[in-house]
This record gives structure tokens, sequence and C-alpha cells, in this order.
């Protein structure tokens, strides 16, 4: 058959750009030139191909976002282990958010600095050690002792692949990164109520998608003492702390391990944790 | 005539079957169809001693088929007709007279056989996939998806994306066929129409779904048999009723045995817990193998299948070939693939629901888009049916056919080693 047959999803051109998006659309930003990818001149090579923004980055039709949104809301509910589904629920559906997001650190000189320096959390470029040998009460220590309690480790992130712009896939990975600093200066534990919670707080703070619908959907899974605690005591600090609080993106982190969770607190705006 | 007038086209001759080789003159037919032909008349006279010319200096001189091609190709314009010289030339009008007849189908068997020792050269260089508008790829590499990658590299990508997506096959083949996949692997069953007593060679057949379907088909094939002998009032001999019922507890019924053999340690494991989850033991086992290297000896096997594999395998004209090593004389050929579709309307809504929602369904389900991407490039990228028609022919096999199913979606090839 001819090669038309190759191109997705054939020549009816209304429906390919639905499907497809206008090439122009698929993403601003350079080309970056796929490592493993030759394309020679006859060879006609779907044309998402050609739009990887930053590696990792598999650029998707408005149709495709619409079905993985839905999916993955579906899954995650149904799957809470599926963290997966979490991020591709947050990355899908949190243009806007993330939009407004970047625009706050811009405004802000320590965020700013973020942007431009772009750090990332990860085991090989934390001391841990050095860390862990500050003294009780900064921050520091304070973080390494949750990781340790619950057996988590910032390098479990998902990448990003489905924000269609550069910048704002860095922002939604720092925001990944900085949910374990939030479980931290929140003082919640990483099970299903400390989640919720550090979700409350989250969908206050950064407007995602994802984050409304984790916090609004999460309980579902709670008992009722649980769901007790958490709604006449937890949610309504939460809710108060993420409006009292600046933009969490905003501080650089890195520069503040040895600071103590206390003093960290006050300058973000986060109001002292109710004991659970 | 003697055999060695069979050195010519062989795999051309559909007729070839239906004679055994000391007493068959040369048949020299044309495609596709033989029952819409009339079988000509053996060469006589002028044109025999053409034929056995040909025959003789072919097998020492292959390239002397182009001069008997420019013979039948003068012989046709004396005639009046046209001639192409596409591989794919399949009728010659009936209003040929004898003579320019028979040069028309030496011409076209010279000029097959000069095709497919081009193709066969090509093929050899690991040259991409034929079909119409398909690039050519240089030599040494080969189509992986839409990407272009080196020969080696294709079969771990492939072996790769297999380990990564083991687990979640099954469900995944649910979900993107909805269901429609264990139709298509039912009809294959059903053409295969095995009995007791076949020996099933199972390549690609990683998670076990053919080799589990012949189990239930040779059993339910035995008890029908036993129904049948009752029906009719043989009443079985005691030896009988003994010997059905050790054959229940130690194999298949009439001997049958499955080997399902993949080159993925992964999907093989998969394979045998739901072998073992589903209650198949007897008459199954489980090798590691590559497709074009089969680590068995020649003429083993009863019937040869490969369900939705063959078009992993880097170089599938050695694959065909090491089918057609292991099959006995007599054995059967099988092969289950994604094809192209005609239809042009499903055709746009197949490209829609492939590029669109099957990556989308792997995200999901199984939390890896690439694999999936993979996947839906892959099939584009396998030959059409004709044409895999032909790599089957030129791998010796007989009676090659194909049928298409849900509309060229998949489409099953069929054929013999005789």
């Amino acid at each position: 058959m001819g090669g038309w047959l190759r191109r997705a999803p054939g020549s009816l051109r209304g429906l390919r750009h639905l499907a497809l998006g206008s090439p122009a659309s698929a993403g601003r930003g350079y080309q970056l030139p796929h490592t493993d990818l030759t394309v020679t001149p006859e060879e006609h090579v779907d044309e998402e191909t050609y739009y990887q923004l930053y590696p990792g980055h598999i650029p998707t039709s408005p149709l495709q976002k619409a079905l993985l949104s839905a999916g993955s809301a579906f899954m995650a509910l149904y799957n809470p282990y599926r963290h997966d589904m979490v991020a591709v629920l947050g990355e899908t559906t949190g243009s806007s958010a993330l939009r407004s997001l970047r625009d706050k650190m811009r405004h802000d000189p320590e965020g700013y600095r973020i942007l431009q320096e772009r750090p990332r959390i990860r085991l090989s470029t934390l001391d841990v050690t050095g860390l862990r040998g500050l003294s009780d009460g900064t921050f520091g220590r304070e973080y390494v002792r949750f990781l340790d309690s619950n057996r988590v480790s910032p390098d479990t992130r998902m990448p990003v692949k489905f924000v269609d712009d550069e910048e704002l896939a860095y922002v939604i990975q720092r925001y990944r990164e900085v949910h374990d600093l939030m479980h931290t200066l929140l003082g919640m534990p990483t099970n299903m109520l400390g989640e919720v919670v550090v979700k409350w707080f989250e969908a206050i703070q950064t407007g995602l998608p994802m984050c409304i619908l984790g916090a609004v959907f999460g309980p579902v899974r709670l008992n009722a003492r649980k769901l007790q605690i958490l709604t006449m005591e937890l949610i309504p600090w939460a809710v108060q702390s993420g409006r009292n609080a600046s933009c969490v993106l905003n501080f650089y982190y890195e520069n503040r391990w040895e600071q103590t969770v206390e003093s960290l607190r006050e300058e973000i705006g986060i109001l002292h944790p109710p004991a659970i | 005539m003697t055999k060695s007038l069979h050195f010519l086209p062989l795999s051309s001759c559909p007729k070839y079957m239906e004679c055994p080789p000391h007493t068959c003159p040369v048949h020299l037919t044309q495609y596709p169809v033989f029952q819409q032909w009339p079988m000509p008349a053996a060469p006589e006279g002028m044109n025999r001693t053409v034929v056995i010319l040909q025959v003789v200096l072919h097998k020492w001189i292959p390239e002397s088929n182009s001069v008997f091609f420019w013979f039948a190709e003068a012989g046709f314009q004396l005639a009046g007709t046209e001639v192409s010289h596409d591989s794919e030339l399949r009728y010659a009008s009936a209003k040929f007279t004898p003579l320019p007849k028979m040069a028309a189908s030496i011409g076209v068997a010279a000029c097959r056989a000069l095709h497919s020792r081009c193709r066969g050269k090509l093929l050899s260089k690991g040259r991409g996939l034929f079909s119409g508008a398909r690039c050519l790829v240089a030599e040494g590499e080969t189509n992986f998806g839409f990407q272009t990658v080196s020969e080696a590299e294709k079969g771990e990508k492939v072996y790769r994306v297999f380990e990564s997506v083991a687990k979640k096959y099954d469900i995944m083949n649910d979900s993107m066929s909805l269901g429609i996949h264990r139709l298509w692997k039912d009809i294959l069953l059903h053409q295969m129409n095995p009995y007791p007593g076949t020996q099933l060679l199972d390549v690609a057949g990683g998670t076990g779904d053919i080799a589990f379907r012949f189990i239930n088909y040779v059993r339910s094939q035995w008890e029908h048999q036993i129904r049948q002998k009752l029906k009719s009032h043989q009443n079985l001999s005691w030896q009988e009723i003994s010997k059905s019922y050790e054959e229940e507890e130690l194999k298949l019924p009439g001997g049958s045995q499955v080997v399902v053999c993949d080159i993925n340690r992964e999907m093989l494991k998969v394979g045998k817990q739901k072998a073992q989850h589903l209650g198949y033991s007897k008459g199954l086992s489980w090798v590691v193998g590559n497709a074009e290297e089969l680590p068995f000896n020649d003429n083993k096997f009863d019937v040869y299948t490969i369900a939705f594999g063959i078009r992993n395998v880097t170089h599938i004209d050695q694959a065909l070939q090491e089918a057609y090593r292991v099959l006995k004389p007599g054995g059967r050929f099988l092969c289950l693939e994604f094809s192209q579709v005609n239809n042009p309307i499903v055709s746009r809504l197949y490209d829609l629901y492939s590029f669109q929602v099957i990556p989308v369904l792997g995200e999901i389900i199984a939390g890896d888009w690439k694999s999936y991407q993979y996947l839906v490039e892959s099939i584009r990228r396998f030959p059409a049916q004709e044409v895999f028609k032909a790599m089957i022919e030129d791998a010796g096999f007989l009676k090659v056919e194909y049928r298409n199913l849900t509309a060229g979606i998949v489409a099953i090839h069929s054929g013999f080693k005789l």
C-alpha cells in the first residue's frame, strides 16, 4: 500500500490536526535532535518525533493527552500504588497551573535563581552522611530522618514525559522533588493520611488539577476514624497554611539544610502542625 | 523426464505437489490461482528443446535466464501484447498462440527466477523490507519501527521491549485488540486442524497462547474420535480403553507434542507460569531459541507456527529457511501476523486507533509508552500480504496461500514443505 498508510491518522486533514496537533503547536522551543534516530530524507518519520524538547519527552496530540488524563485518573484511583499514573495525570492536566507557577517563580528573586540554575535533588547530589551529621532540628537532619523512617528515596521520582514546554517540564520536576521536603516541613508521614494532607496543602499552593483531584478523592480510601481526624483538624490546618504560605517553590532548599525546621516554617508561612 | 527438470522455478509451480517428480513434465503455469488456469500441455517439439536448454543452462549459468527472458519478450512483441517487467506479473492473456504463450510462461518463469535471485541477494544483505513506497535501507541496517538501526542493535532492542512488556503482555493484548486476538488465534487453530499425534513447533510463542489452544484442540479431537467410534457401534476393546486412560495420564492423546520456542526468557517464564496455573503440563516443552537459528534437527515437526512474532525477527528470510529446515516433508508452515489493510476507510480508522490510542493504553496499563509505539510502527513496516507470500515461496514452500482476517488487519499465511 502507499506510503500514506504510515502517516497517522491518514489524509483527513481536520482529523489529523485534532489528533496530531498542527506541527507549530506541538511545542515551542528548538528541536532537540533525538540521539538514536537517523532520519533519511525520503523516509517519512512520524512528525511527533521531531519535537522532542528534552530527554524523555514524548510529544503527544491533544487527543492523546485527553485519553491519558482520563485513563491515568481512573488507574490512579483503581490502583493507588501506581505513582506513575499520578505523575502522568499531573503532567497532562497541569499546563495552565504550571504556567502560573512559573510566573510566580520568575517574579521572586530566589525562584528566578532556581529557574536559572535548575538544581535537582538526587541521591547522587545529596550529601546524605553530611546531612545526617547535622544537629537535630535542622532541616537537613529532619529530611534524612524522614527518608530513613519512611524508607523512600529522592530517586524514585518519575521523569517528565508529556509536558510540551521545556521550562514547564523543569517546574513540574522541581515540584515533584520538593514534595518530599513538604512532607518534612509539614511533619506528615507517607501513609495515605499524610499524603492526602500534603495534597491539600499543595492543591492550595500550586493549583495543579492533579493535586485537587487527589485531595478530593484521596480520602475515599480512608477509614472512618482517620477521616474524622482529617476533616476536623488536619484539613483546616493544611488549607490555612497553604493560604498563608508564600510559594514553596521559591525557596532554594539546597542552601537551607542548616536552617532549623521551625525557622524555615516561619519564613515560608506554614503554621505549626497539629499532633496526630 | 528426470527430476533434474525441476531445477527451474519449482516454487513457481503450484501444480508440483500433484505430480510426483519422476513423472512430471515441467509445468510453467502462471499465478495466482492455478484452478483458474488450464494446466498447459507438456512442452513438445521446439518448445521442449527450449525448456530443456533453459533448465540445463540455469543449473550452471543462472544469469542465462535473462537471455530467455529477452527471447520471451521478443516473442510477446511479435504476438503484439505487452510485457510487464514487474516481478508480480500474474496473467497472460488467453488469446496467446501456443508459441508466445510458452514464451510468455518461460519469460515469466525466467523473470521470477531472476527476480528471486535479485531479491535473494538483497535479502541476504539484510536490506529492509519490501513493499510499495518503503525506503531502501543501507546495507547492514534495518528498521526498528520507524527508526533505522543496525541489525545487531535491532535484536537487542526487540529483546528489551519484550522483556519489559512480558508481565502485562496478555492484558495488553486483550485491551488493544478488544479481545479479538483470541478469535484470530482460534481461527489459526481451525485452519491448522491438527489431529492427535501432530508435532507442533510454536516459534515466538512466548506466553503459550497457540500451544494451549493446540492442546485443547487435540484433546477435543481425540474425544470426538472416541465418541464417533462408540456411535458407530464399534465398541472399544479393553486394550483401547486402557490405552486411552494411560495416554491421558502420561501424555497428550496420540502422542502429540508441542514445543514452545522463544528468544526471550521473560516471555517463556510468563508462559510457564500460565501453563502451571491453567493446568497444562503434558506434552509441552519450553525452549529458548532464535528463530533465525533454531536448536532443532532437520525434518522434525509436522506444523510450524509463528503468531505475531515474525515481524520482530531481524532476518525474516533466515527464519523462513529455518522453518523449512525443521519441518518434515509434508509439514505445514503457518504464520499469523499483522498485515496491510485494503479497505481505505478501515485503514484510516485503524491508523487513528493504532497511533493515538495504543501507546496511551500502553502507558496506562503497562507503564510503557515506547514499547507500544514500537509495536504499531513495526506493524506498518512489515511487508504486505503478497510480498510476504513471495518471501515464503522463496524459502521453498509450496502451495502458499494467505487469508485476510478483519479486513486485512491480520493475515494467516500458509505453506507446505513437499
